[in-house]
């Protein structure tokens, strides 16, 4: 019997430092000879801290939301024979739940399977043969065949065919190559990246050790946003390891080929993310991005060939090469080839990370996988692609999972953030929230992106407070016509996306807000008001008590009244009223 | 006059009101001194050990690896992780995520900037708390979520939100309070 704590950041503030004290102390009392290991994130982050329990016979139980208390039951009753125990356990190798059957996993095959900080399960679980069998068998042209059989596109966002870019770069002349990974994982909402990255680092090092062979580079650089300090601490030791067992260093595997890959942090700039600006900011500048072509593939990171790609793209290339190009095209749709991994959040009862075939419909990831809306209450909207991305309504969740159909709604595919709202979120916010994120992340460079988003904000903020004026959505729809024609970079030509499938797609929300001066969601400060019913008010006072600017006032016996001059509409009388009351209502 | 840029002054002088003791970062600029592009690497292994990047360190940076002055403050007003103020003892980051967004973190922000009785970006007049703001903190799924000193917490609400911030004082004033005993 084995035991496998996860401790990816999720678990970790969840609570899973505590379960591993607890652990270690029933070990050490009962004396029983168990090796407990870490390991990174299945992905079921609703159900953080998760323990396995792994019996002799290779049957995995994994149970949820433990504390070091149930982890020591968990342990006891097993040990006794007696598991597994029904009451936490939230799935098992023989009845894998909900959750991980629609699942297809390719990038995160070895997410929450093996201690991350550990080489050799990673080559135990056939890690690094991609690499040995490129290296001894296979010719740079080779693996390019093979990406091209494959029809990888890179994850980053766009899409665009791994083997075109590592061939351009492959083909350039010259004798310093690059080799750049992208880690910036900017979106607010989306944590695909670091899951990898702290659950099977060396799967993204085997990818890159790949793709440095095939491009001639001989310098790899990670560029991880300092925000993730366990997944650049689990990097560290990941290089450090392979460097030891040669994977990494000089003449790996007797091959003659040399690769060093080190690791800069980044310092917290959406628009890093963008190719250009990356390069900008590893070279110690400001991230600004500059006009393309020249491509990074021609002139990159200080001005030599540079092939960039995102963390997902590398941790699928191992399994391409062990696999075959052909079985990763099996997968998907005839234009989108494979798997995609989606950070599941927002109102949604099952949030996390999952793996799913390409072609999938949204119904099915979020309904399925995801387990519907939290609450059960009404789906709204899902969003891809964060602040390039838009919203999806509830007509379209039957939208299958590709590039082409995600792009036809109007969001992207993204890298892979998916927040799911219900009823109560309004889009007109959404709108604006996200146009508020690219206005203040704009590096300014361009007039389009730096003055045109703000005028885009300035109008969604004064139809969010009741000032929205006729034509006002028109003129949304004119300055992210110009915008998107004319930004220099993929940041501002994708700000306006937000804001365009909003306008398309709720178009009564923002006729409501503008035409009534009413926020149909109920959420839009300016245009509620909170009010106690007389009636229901059974003068409790926890209201005025919790209120945070104290504008509610009454008495023993007497309906307690809100006064709304005072009244910062942050509904906490809405949410302390008890429910058998029920005395607040918002209009 | 915030500016480190002009020309030769007397920059002990103009920002005596951060000094700092510039030894402190003598081994950073050695580690980097010649290796290009690391400027950002320096910023960071700077701000780890003021807390912060106090203006009179952006300036010996600049005069010790020969980088314009301009360039320096530059790259620090540019990325969100640099301060040019100092920070309390407890960072906390609420996060400002669309996960955390649409899982009402802005009342958790009311919240906070009531316990705390600072907005965001201010620092306690004790300096025990910062009060800031994240682009995302990388739990989505437990949103919404903040951060004290790399600990993350979430699901939050306003009131348990509150309840930790009170904890961390607590234990911060026993402290204090035996510190002074002894
Ligand atoms: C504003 C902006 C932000 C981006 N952020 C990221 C990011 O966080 N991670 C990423 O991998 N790609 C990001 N990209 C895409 C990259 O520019 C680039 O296309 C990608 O890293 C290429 O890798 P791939 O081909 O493997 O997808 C961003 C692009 C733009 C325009
Ligand atoms: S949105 Fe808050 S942690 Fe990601």
């Amino acid at each position: 019997m084995k035991l496998r704590l996860g401790m990816g950041s999720c678990g970790i503030a969840a609570g899973a430092l505590d379960v591993w004290d607890g652990i270690k102390e029933e070990l050490e009392q009962s004396g029983l000879d168990l090796q407990a290991a870490p390991t990174g994130c299945v992905g079921m982050c609703h159900h953080e801290p998760l323990l396995d329990v792994i019996e002799d016979d290779g049957s995995v139980y994994t149970y949820g939301k433990v504390n070091a208390e149930r982890a020591k039951e968990i342990i006891r009753t097993h040990k006794a024979g007696k598991g597994p125990l029904e009451d936490y356990l939230v799935s098992s190798s023989l009845q894998p739940n909900e959750f991980l059957q629609a699942q297809f996993r390719v990038a995160l095959r070895n997410c929450g399977r093996i201690n991350p900080e550990s080489i050799d399960e990673y080559i135990a679980a056939g890690g690094y043969q991609a690499l040995y069998k490129v290296l001894k068998t296979m010719s740079g042209d080779d693996v390019i065949d093979e990406l091209k059989i494959s029809g990888l596109g890179g994850r980053g966002g766009a899409g665009f065919p791994t083997w075109f870019k590592w061939n351009a770069t492959r083909n350039e002349t010259g004798s310093q190559k690059y080799l750049v990974c992208n880690a910036d994982e900017g979106d607010p909402g989306a944590f695909m990246d670091r899951s990898l990255l702290e659950s099977d680092p060396h799967s993204v090092l085997e990818g890159m050790a790949i793709a440095a062979y095939v491009i001639g580079a001989s310098t790899g650089v990670i560029y991880c946003r300092a925000e993730y300090p366990l997944a650049i601490k689990r990097l560290q030791i990941a290089i450090a390891q392979a460097e030891e067992k040669g994977y990494l260093g000089e003449d790996i595997l007797g091959s003659g080929f040399h690769l060093t890959i080190r690791i800069k942090q980044g310092a917290g700039a959406f628009v890093c993310g963008e190719e250009t600006a990356l390069i900008a900011s590893l070279e110690g500048e400001r991230g600004m991005p500059r006009l393309k072509p020249p491509y990074p593939s021609e002139k990159g990171y200080w001005n030599r060939p540079t092939n960039i790609n995102n963390v997902e793209t590398f941790a699928n290339v191992p399994w391409i090469i062990n696999s075959g190009g052909a079985a990763f095209a099996a997968i998907g749709t005839t234009d989108s080839k494979g798997t995609k991994v989606f950070a599941l959040a927002g109102k949604i009862k099952r949030g996390g990370l999952v793996e799913v075939p390409m072609g999938i419909s949204l119904r099915d990831i979020i309904f399925k996988v995801g387990g519907g809306i939290k609450d059960d209450r009404q789906f709204k909207a899902v969003q891809l692609g964060g602040p390039s991305g838009g919203c999806i309504p509830e007509r379209l969740l039957d939208t299958p999972v590709d590039y082409k159909s995600i792009k036809a709604t109007g969001a992207i595919m993204g890298s892979g953030g998916m927040i799911v709202v219900d009823e109560a979120t309004c889009m007109v916010d959404m709108a604006r929230y996200f146009l508020d994120f690219t206005q203040k992340e704009s590096c300014g460079k361009c007039v389009q992106c730096r003055i045109g988003t703000k005028r885009m904000l300035e109008v969604l903020e004064r139809i969010c407070e009741g000032n929205g004026q006729a034509g006002d959505v028109a003129l949304l729809q004119d300055l992210a016509a110009e915008i998107k024609a004319a930004a220099l970079c993929g940041l501002g030509n994708s700000a306006p996306n937000p804001v365009l499938t909003t306008i398309e797609y709720f178009a009564e929300e923002y006729r409501a807000h503008i035409e009534e001066k009413r926020c149909p969601a109920k959420q839009c400060k300016h245009l509620i008001t909170f009010v106690i019913d007389p009636v229901k008010c059974k003068s409790c006072g926890i209201c005025a008590k919790k209120c945070p600017v104290n504008c509610i006032t009454g008495e023993k016996k007497q309906p307690y009244v809100i006064e709304q001059e005072k009244c910062i509409k942050c509904g906490t009388c809405l949410e302390v009223c008890p429910t058998k009351f029920a005395a607040v209502s918002v209009d | 006059m915030n500016c480190c840029c002009q020309p030769d002054r007397n920059w002990e002088e103009i920002f005596k009101q951060d000094k700092v003791d510039l030894e402190m970062i003598t081994g950073v600029l050695n580690k980097y001194r010649g290796e290009e592009g690391s400027l950002i690497a320096v910023l960071q292994e700077t701000q780890a050990i003021y807390g912060y990047l106090p203006m009179l360190a952006l300036r010996y940076i600049a005069d010790e690896l020969g980088i314009k002055a301009a360039k320096v403050y530059g790259a620090a007003t540019f990325y969100t992780q640099f301060r040019l103020k100092p920070v309390g003892k407890y960072l906390i980051l609420l996060c400002e995520g669309t996960a955390c967004h649409v899982n009402g973190a802005e009342r958790l922000e009311i919240a906070l900037a009531e316990e705390l009785k600072i907005e965001k970006g201010e620092t306690t007049a004790d300096g025990v708390f910062t009060f800031d703001t994240a682009a995302c903190l990388g739990c989505c799924s437990l949103a919404p979520v903040m951060m004290i000193n790399g600990q993350a917490y979430g699901p939050l609400t306003p009131d348990s939100a509150r309840k930790i911030i009170r904890d961390i004082y607590a234990r911060e004033k026993a402290d204090q309070e035996r510190g002074q005993a002894v």
